[in-house]
């Protein structure tokens, strides 16, 4: 028996992957081949998607990308033993794009069946809860701060230290709360991780569990992720099915519930109080801090928020050790992160790789530049509220701090490329337009400040007086950024500032309408 | 999807009884009612207010807060358009401003003849081909207007079957 790997991923889905799927099928059935088909999760190389993988003796070979069309045609090659085709890109592993990854928390995206709790086993998963359930609670979580793993989320705070002060806190109702609202433009590793490797998030989120007394988890999950959904419900429930949940964790007596809830459409849910309030319930509004989360979160009980990537990674630092983490990345910023390359870029895509490497590396090694064919003029990196950065800035490495000092953030890994058409005015102008049809309402800066940030930005669009409304918008950006509760009103400036700062010929220089 | 008023009083109170006891139960009650009905009816706000021991005003500023929810039935088939950044980079306003045209309607519309709803969407996560469109929880990336019109087109069929 053959076996034929079809992406079930939905960015796979969104090229065709269902009706190769299809195809597939019936031309087996019509060859009278006995063929399996495993729906993987996306090995992230989305300009080669549908990207078929079949498991020949010489390992896995890769087809991209494949449309339904070019299926009856593949089996006529024999590419059930690797034989040639116009669309034989050749031993996946071995791929350009792939070889020099650094695959850690992404290690079986794309290779396993994601919710086969054998195939994550064999692969080797569940070795970190095995290990973890070997220690005591406070060195779990030792271990967790000596590998240096950040919050992948965006924040950049030690995961350590989060995880040691909810051990403080004294024994009773605690929580691990999983933030998969991936809600940034040019953002889905969270998605991809979901769709593809959905048991190391629960793994994870078990440890997390077992080393700070907490019994119940809940993933917050992004309504515009049904796909993700669904795999994750059913990964759930072969984990419990299989003894990793519930009451008696890997035969070990301790007890670690998880659940899904979804999120409905709100930006401001990914910020960690915000989402606290809408797992309780009510309307995403942010709270005040303090009190942390850590110390009074989740129906008013020291709770864990964690990104998806970030309790994804914890199974792997239990498994090889906080050394083998560290040992990858500078400053810091230790071990790896999945970078994400969107917008108008030829090899877009998702790409792994420890801190360090230069954007520069990213947008033409990797992406290959842009999709049009044109110079890159701007890329944002770090979702909505980050900031633009202009191609002499290409050669800043991506790291937390590097990328601090020249006035940008990572975020949460995604890079929004854009070519030398973009208008960076109109750009600021959807920063603010986009805070003002996200914004929570709570505080008056970030409420009113997009709103009339907008309008400002309206003006100098129209060629009106373009100095005055430059004063004013810049006034308009330092009060958000002061006066703002959170990070929503608080960052949405980024984007303006730098826009302004990097590219203000789009701004001052408008002929009037 | 017509129910009567009975039906519906009916099938909310199964929802509320599946979810109340559960922790923090009102966005998962919301999400079962519209999943349900496509929308969540203004008259089971009372209903679910009472089983939940919260205020009317506690549920509408829920339905009301989260651009997920809707106090009015969609289309037939509900077409998402990515207005986010990496969409706007490859061609995503315009090709809202065809959807648009095309349509006869603007965002958080519905055509007149009750087929599509318009929807804007600030990211699916299919960033890596944008522009991307769901349609009818479908995903589908790189969408030129043209392709556009082919899927609007091949859900209209499906649509029009039983006309």
């Amino acid at each position: 028996m053959s076996t034929i790997y079809v992406p079930g991923d939905s960015g796979a889905l969104a090229l065709g992957a269902d009706a190769v799927c299809r195809a597939i099928s019936s031309e087996a059935a019509a060859r009278r081949l006995d063929v399996r088909v495993v729906r993987n999760g996306s090995r992230g190389a989305y300009w080669l998607e549908p990207l078929i993988e079949v498991a020949s003796a010489q390992g896995r070979i890769a087809y991209g990308p494949v449309s339904a069309a070019d299926v009856p045609g593949l089996f006529e090659a024999g590419w059930l033993e690797g034989g040639a085709h116009r669309l034989l890109l050749g031993p996946t592993d071995q791929l350009p794009w792939f070889a020099g990854q650094q695959r850690l928390s992404f290690e079986r995206v794309g290779l396993t069946d994601p919710c086969s709790v054998a195939d994550y086993v064999a692969h080797g998963g569940y070795q970190g809860l095995r290990r973890a359930l070997s220690m005591d609670p406070a060195s779990v979580v030792e271990r967790i701060s000596r590998s240096g793993l950040r919050g992948r989320g965006g924040a950049a705070f030690p995961t350590g230290i989060k995880w040691k002060t909810v051990l403080d806190q004294p024994a009773g109702q605690k929580y691990v709360t999983c933030n998969a609202d991936e809600g940034d433009s040019g953002t889905f590793s969270d998605r991809m991780l979901i769709e593809g490797d959905p048991l190391s998030l629960i793994e994870g989120m078990t440890i997390a569990g077992l080393a700070v007394g907490a019994t119940q988890g809940y993933i917050y999950l992004r309504a515009e992720y049904p796909h993700a959904w669904r795999t994750l419900t059913q990964a759930i429930a072969a984990a419990y099915a299989a003894d990793y949940l519930g009451g008696d964790v890997m035969g070990s007596g301790r007890r670690f519930d998880l659940e899904i809830r979804l999120g409905a459409g709100a930006y401001i849910c990914g910020e960690e109080t915000s989402m606290l309030e809408s797992l309780e319930g009510r309307r995403g509004e942010v709270r005040v801090r303090p009190p942390l989360p850590a110390i009074k979160g989740l129906f008013g009980r020291p709770t864990i928020v964690n990104n998806v990537i970030t309790l994804a990674t914890v199974p792997l630092i239990l498994r090889e050790g906080a050394e083998f983490y560290a040992g990858f990345g500078m400053g810091k910023s230790r071990g790896t992160l999945p970078l994400q390359l969107a917008g108008n870029i030829k090899r877009g895509g998702l790409v792994e790789r420890a801190f360090g490497l230069t954007l520069r590396e990213l947008l033409y090694d990797y992406g290959g530049g842009s999709a049009s064919g044109r110079p890159i003029r701007a890329v944002q990196i770090g979702g909505p509220l980050g900031a633009y950065v202009p191609a002499a800035q290409f050669d800043t490495p991506v790291d937390y701090e590097a990328l601090a000092a020249i006035g940008a953030m990572l975020g949460h890994g995604g890079i929004v490329v854009f070519d030398d058409t973009v208008d960076m005015a109109r750009m600021a102008r959807y920063a603010m337009e986009f805070c003002a049809i996200e914004s929570c309402g709570k505080c008056t800066p970030c409420r009113i400040g997009s709103t009339r940030g907008m309008e400002i930005l309206d003006r100098i669009i129209e060629g009106r007086d373009a100095q005055r409304n430059l004063e004013q918008l810049d006034a308009l950006c330092e009060l958000m950024v002061q006066g703002s509760l959170c990070g929503l009103g608080g960052m949405a400036p980024f984007p303006v500032q730098s826009a302004v700062k990097h590219f203000r010929e789009d701004f001052s220089a408008r002929a009037q309408h | 999807m017509h129910t009567s008023a009975a039906d519906q009083g009916h099938d909310v109170r199964r929802i509320l009884a599946q979810f109340k006891d559960r922790p923090g139960p009102l966005l998962e009650v919301l999400h079962a009612v519209q999943g349900a009905f496509g929308f969540i009816p203004p008259e089971s706000v009372g209903l679910i207010a009472e089983q939940l021991n919260l205020s009317r005003a506690e549920v509408h500023g829920v339905v009301s807060f989260y651009h997920h929810f809707r106090a009015t039935p969609p289309g037939q088939h509900v077409v998402q358009i990515c207005r986010a950044e990496s969409c706007q980079a490859v061609g995503g306003e315009a090709l809202a401003a065809h959807a648009r045209e095309r349509l006869g309607v603007d965002f958080h519309e519905s055509t007149p003849d009750g087929r599509f709803s318009l929807e804007p969407v600030y990211c699916l996560g299919l960033c890596a081909c944008s522009p991307a469109v769901m349609l009818d929880g479908r995903p589908h990336g790189r969408v030129t207007p043209e392709r556009l019109d082919a899927l609007l087109g091949e859900a209209d069929g499906h649509s029009g079957g039983d006309a």
